[in-house]
């Protein structure tokens, strides 16, 4: 039997497993599907402040082993998850962390104060790095001293954690990365899609009505990787590595490279039941090496 | 809703571009409610890596129908399947026809448009059960377009045919001949499935004429019960207009609530 928990130094999870927001819904809607208290943690579809209405379809685009997306982060606001489904979600027993935007640092930091009335709530991601939901997918993640600004508001404002998630789309991820945690971050997760666009030959049209949108999918993970591995070699707080992840072998090079725990996203939509067979993919791999502590496999990449 | 993982395909027929693909999976076949769907996994590989909506065509005891016709790389790769082999399927997903008001008597019709017979099938099975009463307009390009044609008529069903080139049946598009049936007799309500211009137009025609239309959409999707918000049509209910998801309020909705995009005529 392995133990498959792993401390993320403000929490500690059943395993390293969680959903990535904006590819689990708000959580209940893989009910049907899987036992959502075998997930080491649940990541709620971003949250504005109020509802948003999100961006005209298409939407969505199949790539070669990816997913482009330009859904601009539609809905529901805070006040209708408070009321609707967090009531719902208190009765799971797994983490709920809730992904917080914002068109403004004083946004997120609203959206922060109002959760941090209502209990059930683990943890907040901050999504500072949607590249949907402005023209050129501008967002505080792409500039240090931005992301120190928003991080730093959401910390003096926050009764609870505060993961910062990062983007891909820059030149020195190490430098944002040290930004956030100088601000005060709980915890890092990366990456969130790299900024994409697929063109119809016909009639010589973007695929997306928003000309932009985000890859996912098994194309990104080794970029995802690299990353991920760059970051948690250089910061001191705990790394959440998504990109990509479809099986368990995927999850277990995330946690080689350093990632304490790993976010499964687009594997969601095309299996409802990715991250608990992810789950279990990690556990027999484990159990077939003798390896009895999850932990010790964290930060073990050999490079020498 | 279910994921069947194995689901044997127990019978295939093809016709050019167009197949039928029926598929062994008990408790998807026991729930499926006309007009729903399926999400069906091509392979296990990566790419194409989204499930492919498919409506549900009929269905049996244990196994549950998809008709469709090769439009890309994950339709050809389905239509490349045979006969005993498995695909995982995730079903019935979707809210469906709502065929309760499909009353004893009531005269109902279906509009479709090339692959958009698919869900007729189990339409015009149960809306013959509860004694409603039906025909089917179905349209395509050239004949070839209406493989199944014959199928409908074998089982009964009033089904009567348009084509572009006039190859067979009426010479039009589909909303042509239904233009010319609405001058003979009214039905209590229509249903239309087919390409986004022709359900414009049939809802455009339903309302000019105050017959209650329901429309069952097409979208690309990427799951297909509601988790990505990927597919969404705008919708307006109560004076106002939101992007609502495709898979999990739809895929059928009043021709009145659907605003149509701008381009769409």
């Amino acid at each position: 039997m392995t133990d498959l928990t792993v401390d993320l130094g403000f929490l500690k999870l059943r395993n390293p497993v969680l959903t990535a927001s904006g590819t689990f819904g708000y959580g209940l809607e893989f009910e049907p599907f899987i036992n959502l208290e075998e997930l080491g943690g649940i990541v709620v579809k971003g949250l504005y402040f109020g509802p948003r209405p999100g961006n005209p379809p298409p939407r969505i685009f199949e790539t070669a082993s990816g997913l482009i997306n330009a859904i601009g982060l539609q809905g529901i606001g805070v006040k209708a998850f408070a009321e609707k489904i967090l009531p719902k979600l208190r009765g799971i027993k797994t983490p709920i962390f809730v992904n917080v935007c914002g068109s403004s640092d004083e946004e997120y930091a609203s959206v922060i104060e109002f959760l941090d009335r209502e209990e059930g709530v683990a943890a907040y991601e901050i999504n500072i790095s949607c590249p949907n939901v402005t023209q050129n997918g501008l967002c505080p993640a792409l500039d240090p001293q931005k992301t120190f600004n928003v991080v730093k508001l959401c910390k003096t404002v926050s009764r609870r954690p505060v993961i910062t998630k990062l983007s891909p789309n820059v030149s020195d991820i190490v430098e944002i990365a040290l930004a956030a945690e100088e601000a005060g971050t709980d915890g890092i997760s990366l990456i969130n899609t790299l900024l994409a666009m697929a063109v119809d030959v016909e009639t010589r049209r973007p695929k997306l009505a928003n000309l932009f949108g985000g890859l996912s999918g098994p194309a990104i993970k080794p970029i995802a990787l690299r990353m991920v591995y760059q970051v948690a070699t250089r910061v001191k707080v705990p790394v959440i590595g998504m990109g990509g992840i479809a099986t368990g072998g995927d999850a277990l090079e995330f946690l080689i490279a350093g990632a304490r725990a790993v976010q499964v996203g687009t594997a969601n939509l095309v299996d409802p039941d990715a991250s608990v067979r992810i789950i279990r993919e990690i556990e027999a791999f484990c159990r077939e090496k003798g390896v009895d502590k999850i932990e010790r496999i964290i930060g073990t990449l050999k490079t020498s | 809703m279910v994921i069947e993982k194995n689901a044997r395909i127990v019978h295939k027929e093809s016709w050019g571009d167009y197949h039928l693909v029926s598929l062994e999976a008990v408790s998807i076949a026991r729930e499926a409610k006309p007009g729903q769907f399926l999400m069906v996994k091509i392979h296990s590989q990566f790419c194409p890596l989204l499930r492919r909506p498919f409506g549900i065509h009929g269905r049996t005891k244990d196994a549950v129908e998809i008709f469709f016709k090769v439009a890309g790389h994950g339709t050809a790769l389905l239509a490349a399947k045979k006969a005993g082999e498995a695909l995982d399927v995730l079903g019935p997903l979707g809210k469906g026809f709502g065929l309760e008001d499909a009353l004893p008597g009531k005269t109902i019709w279906a509009v479709a448009g090339g692959r958009g017979i698919a869900p007729f099938k189990l339409w015009a099975e149960e809306a013959r059960s509860r004694g409603a009463r039906l025909k089917i307009l179905y349209g395509g390009r050239t004949r070839a377009d209406l493989p199944i044609a014959d199928r409908f008529r074998q089982a009964g069903f009033e089904t009567v045919c348009s084509t572009d080139d006039g190859s067979f049946g009426f010479k039009g598009f589909v909303t042509g001949l239904l233009e010319a049936e609405i001058r003979k007799a009214r039905p209590d309500r229509l249903y239309a499935c087919g390409p986004d211009p022709m359900m414009a137009a049939v809802s455009r025609i339903a309302l000019g004429e105050n017959i209650p239309c329901r429309l069952s959409l097409e979208s690309q999707m990427g799951c297909g019960f509601g988790a990505c918000w990927g597919c969404v049509k705008k919708i307006r209910r109560a004076g106002s207009e939101d992007w609502v998801k495709i898979c999990e309020e739809g895929p059928v909705f009043e021709a009145g609530e659907i605003v149509w995009d701008e381009g769409t005529p």
